[in-house]
């Protein structure tokens, strides 16, 4: 009997990876800015999501949103309260989006293609480690924390908050009732992802929605192309 | 919990790769896991127990192999080691570290196999 190594040397995830690339480069070629949103259950992304399509929607721009969930369809349905269309992907157990969970929503989606979007958000399922693995082939992932979860969870999850692109503090209406730390939350996520771009928000006073919208603004190349 | 999804991809191109050696018996899969990678050894470990079951890795050892976190320091210019997964610095000058070299990866480096008994001719 001889034994032997065979060197493979491949990416465990090539598939997704593969897959992501092909979105991104659609995604990019149709001109749609795609955000990759990520927190723990409970942070409030729903909730900062429906503002923000709100607003977009009143600015008279073109946004949509795939919304992942282990189970239900809640979150869309409270999504759509901000009259953009809007896609529940249920995982029926699995933690995290996949690109392919991605594609085959899109493929499906009647009357709404990235081609015709400025901008497409997607609602990760509620969970701070298994959706860093998975390129959806998003151009920004956004990491999520509230004033309620702890000011060293950036510490504890440094694979999502080192591969975020921006950072969005929640619930800051209620900040000081909670004893929320904001230097300290603010020198952690930065500890792990120096000179991220952090944003101060509250959903219900609207507080540091408009320095977020203004940041969406500058960075959708069709919105830029067209002004 | 997504090593199970980890290792059902691993098991899955493993045993693609294996049309290339009909009748072999996989021995060893050897993965290279980035520290920063988000994915627990001992639920790798658990779960491929589970996803070999039926498989023709059944037989098979995971081996585990941990890259560390190294970065490239804009300021000095040097690469090294993170000092810390809590503290993205600069190992030399201590400068804030952005541009991650390695700890990210998830990959099959090499399978260990078996090659399937010769057949003599009576």
């Amino acid at each position: 009997m001889t034994t032997r190594i065979v060197e493979l040397r491949q990416g465990i995830l090539k598939k997704n990876d593969e897959l992501a690339r092909q979105l991104r480069a659609r995604f990019e070629a149709a001109g749609v800015l795609v955000l990759n949103l990520v927190s723990s259950p409970g942070t409030g992304k729903t909730e900062f999501l429906q503002k923000t399509l709100t607003a977009l929607r009143q600015q008279g721009l073109r946004a949509a949103a795939l919304v992942g969930d282990l189970e239900t369809d809640n979150d869309a349905r409270r999504l759509a309260a901000s009259g953009v269309p809007v896609r529940q992907i249920n995982t029926h157990g699995i933690c995290h989006l996949e690109a392919e969970m991605v594609r085959t929503h899109l493929d499906t989606w009647d009357q709404t293609r990235p081609e015709d979007l400025d901008y497409l958000f997607i609602e990760n399922v509620g969970n701070l480690v298994c959706p860093s693995s998975y390129d959806l082939g998003e151009r920004i992932r956004v990491a999520l924390l509230s004033v309620t979860e702890g000011e060293d969870k950036p510490l504890k999850y440094p694979t999502l908050f080192n591969s975020a692109d921006a950072a969005i503090i929640t619930k800051i209406d209620i900040a000081e009732a909670v004893g929320f730390d904001r230097e300290a939350a603010i020198r952690n996520i930065r500890e792990i992802r120096p000179g991220i771009r952090i944003f101060e928000t509250s959903a219900k006073t609207g507080a540091g929605m408009p320095e977020w919208l203004d940041y969406l603004g500058k960075q959708c190349t069709k919105r830029l192309q067209r002004s | 919990m997504h090593e199970l999804s980890i290792v059902t991809s691993v098991v899955e191109s493993v045993t693609e790769s294996l049309a290339n050696y009909p009748g072999a018996r996989v021995l060893q899969v050897r993965l290279r896991v980035g520290a920063l990678s988000a994915v627990i050894e001992d639920s790798l470990q658990f779960c491929y127990g589970i996803a070999i079951e039926g498989t023709p890795l059944a037989a098979s050892k995971l081996v585990v192999n941990t890259v560390p976190v190294t970065v490239h320091c804009q300021a000095c210019g040097r690469d090294g080691a993170l000092p810390s997964l809590q503290h993205f610095h600069c190992p030399h000058c201590d400068a804030p570290a952005t541009d991650v070299r390695t700890g990210r990866e998830l990959e099959i480096e090499s399978i260990e196999i078996e090659d399937a008994p010769e057949v003599v001719a009576p």
